[in-house]
């Protein structure tokens, strides 16, 4: 489990952050959404500490990442895995080397051990034989499947996620979260996904947190988002005023 | 994975830069024998066999030095700023960072480790060359004999003058790779930004180059 207490974060002049609370569950997909600039990017960047909150608490399973110094932040950084927007692959190496690159760095696995690992996890998210392939020759639906079998190649214990599906066709992206649901569920991994999808929202969101201009707005499970009937969370989910009638007109 | 990242690095440096450098130097060799030889016709008094020395001098204590990293700071210091800017951009740095990686050691140590080793190799090959575009250039012209250009090569060879090389070489690579990494390594925003370090890192490289070029001049000879 991850809590985040009363996150604030500033950049210059401009409070980006203005105390957010949560709490995010081990074997849930929770999903933090929102409109651009709400703050979902640096929140999640705050989680996974690539941002230093202004002040407020960041616990992993009851360890407190703020109060950590870079050695002990490793330890907690090696049960994370993080799938990024633009899947931030590395260009110079192939697709068998970005997944086996944590290996190298942080295990002392035999190359056969590291080959089998690798393997299994480009076969979890259906991309055998791309071993030898480069960022550059893959598609953006397979790059990001790349990006989420380097993610989980160490065995998380955590997965973040940000705005996974963007770029991505309707089909590819309900296959991307499809496949961080089953990955979450397997693994019984705290995932936390970004996005302002609302077919993830329907179709993964365990837990739902909306942000809005800087605070959490509204915190709830995607059955009970669809009761929503005014607001900004309204206005949000059902942004077109096609959307708006559908659901004025429905019979709950 | 760093011993495997420096030799990547050097590989990369010294031999992605070595056509650039043996055409240079060969050339720069060629074009400063010629000019002395005109001078010289001029003052009879003064020995052909001479321009052999003063080209190995002229090489090993500035020309190949100076010349070799500014044409590095060109092309291996605009390389790593925007090497590194494109992966500060694309998120690449902050995945290796989510992974525990120590993203400044990883991929800065390494570059500014490699250029140190490979820019003095470098400079070495480019006076080896200099010294033949040298020869090659008095042959052509028929300004001198080969006895007498290898004769002047030979005479009054001092090894402290190798020595001020490797240091000012040295130095040059530590400065073109760690300001080339500075200007990418923090680079914010998009390839407009990119773009900018990567003419900072030359610019401000080269500048950084000859004042260091002019202390170790003043301080060492």
């Amino acid at each position: 489990m991850i809590e985040i207490k009363d996150i604030k974060k500033n950049f210059n002049a401009q409070q980006v952050l203005k105390g957010i609370s949560s709490t995010f569950d081990s074997g849930k997909c929770n999903l933090i959404i929102g409109k651009s600039g709400s703050g979902k990017t640096v929140t999640l960047k705050c989680m996974v500490g690539l941002f230093e909150p202004d002040s407020g608490i960041i616990s992993y399973d009851g360890r407190n990442l703020t109060e950590m110094d870079f050695t002990q932040r490793k330890t907690i950084r090696r049960e994370i895995g993080m799938l990024f927007q633009g899947t931030a692959l590395f260009d110079s190496l192939s697709v068998e080397e970005n997944v086996r690159f944590p290996l190298d760095m942080f295990t002392n696995q035999t190359e056969e051990e590291k080959r089998e690992r690798v393997n299994f996890c480009l076969g979890r998210v259906n991309l055998p034989n791309t071993n030898k392939k480069f960022p550059g020759e893959l598609s953006g639906g397979m790059k990001k499947r790349v990006g989420i079998a380097r993610a989980i190649v160490m065995n998380p214990k955590y997965l973040f996620c940000d705005e996974p599906n963007s770029g991505l066709d309707p089909k590819t992206a309900i296959v991307i979260d499809d496949l961080i649901r089953e990955i979450t569920i397997e693994y019984n991994m705290t995932t936390v996904v970004n996005t302002h999808d609302m077919n993830s929202v329907m179709g993964i969101g365990d837990k739902v947190l909306f942000l809005h201009e800087g605070l959490k707005y509204w915190e709830g499970t995607k059955e009970e988002i669809m009761k929503i009937t005014d607001g900004e969370l309204f206005d949000f989910i059902f942004a077109s005023d096609f959307l708006k009638d559908l659901r004025r007109n429905a019979k709950y | 994975m760093y011993w495997k990242e420096i030799f990547r690095q050097a590989r990369d440096i010294g031999i992605g830069s070595l056509p650039i450098i043996a055409i240079v130097s060969t050339f720069i060799g060629g074009v400063s024998a010629v000019q002395f030889a005109y001078q010289f016709r001029s003052i009879s008094l003064v020995p052909m066999w001479w321009i052999g020395s003063i080209v190995r001098k002229g090489m090993i204590l500035e020309l190949a030095p100076t010349v070799s990293a500014l044409l590095l700071a060109g092309k291996v210091g605009s390389n790593i700023a925007s090497e590194l800017g494109t992966m500060r951009i694309s998120e690449q740095i902050d995945a290796y960072e989510i992974m525990g990686v120590n993203t400044p050691a990883y991929l800065i140590g390494p570059k500014i480790a490699a250029s140190v080793f490979v820019v003095p190799m470098l400079v070495v090959i480019a006076v080896v060359l200099g010294i033949i575009g040298g020869w090659g250039a008095g042959i052509l012209g028929g300004f001198f004999s080969t006895t007498e250009y290898f004769r002047g090569v030979q005479d009054g060879f001092d090894g402290y003058d190798v020595f001020i090389m490797l240091v000012k070489a040295a130095l040059f690579g530590f400065t073109l790779s760690s300001i080339s990494c500075y200007k990418g390594f923090t680079v914010q925003g998009g390839a407009v930004e990119i773009g900018k370090s990567s003419t900072q890192a030359v610019v401000v490289s080269s500048i950084v180059m000859m004042i260091v070029n002019f202390f170790v001049a003043f301080l060492l000879l």
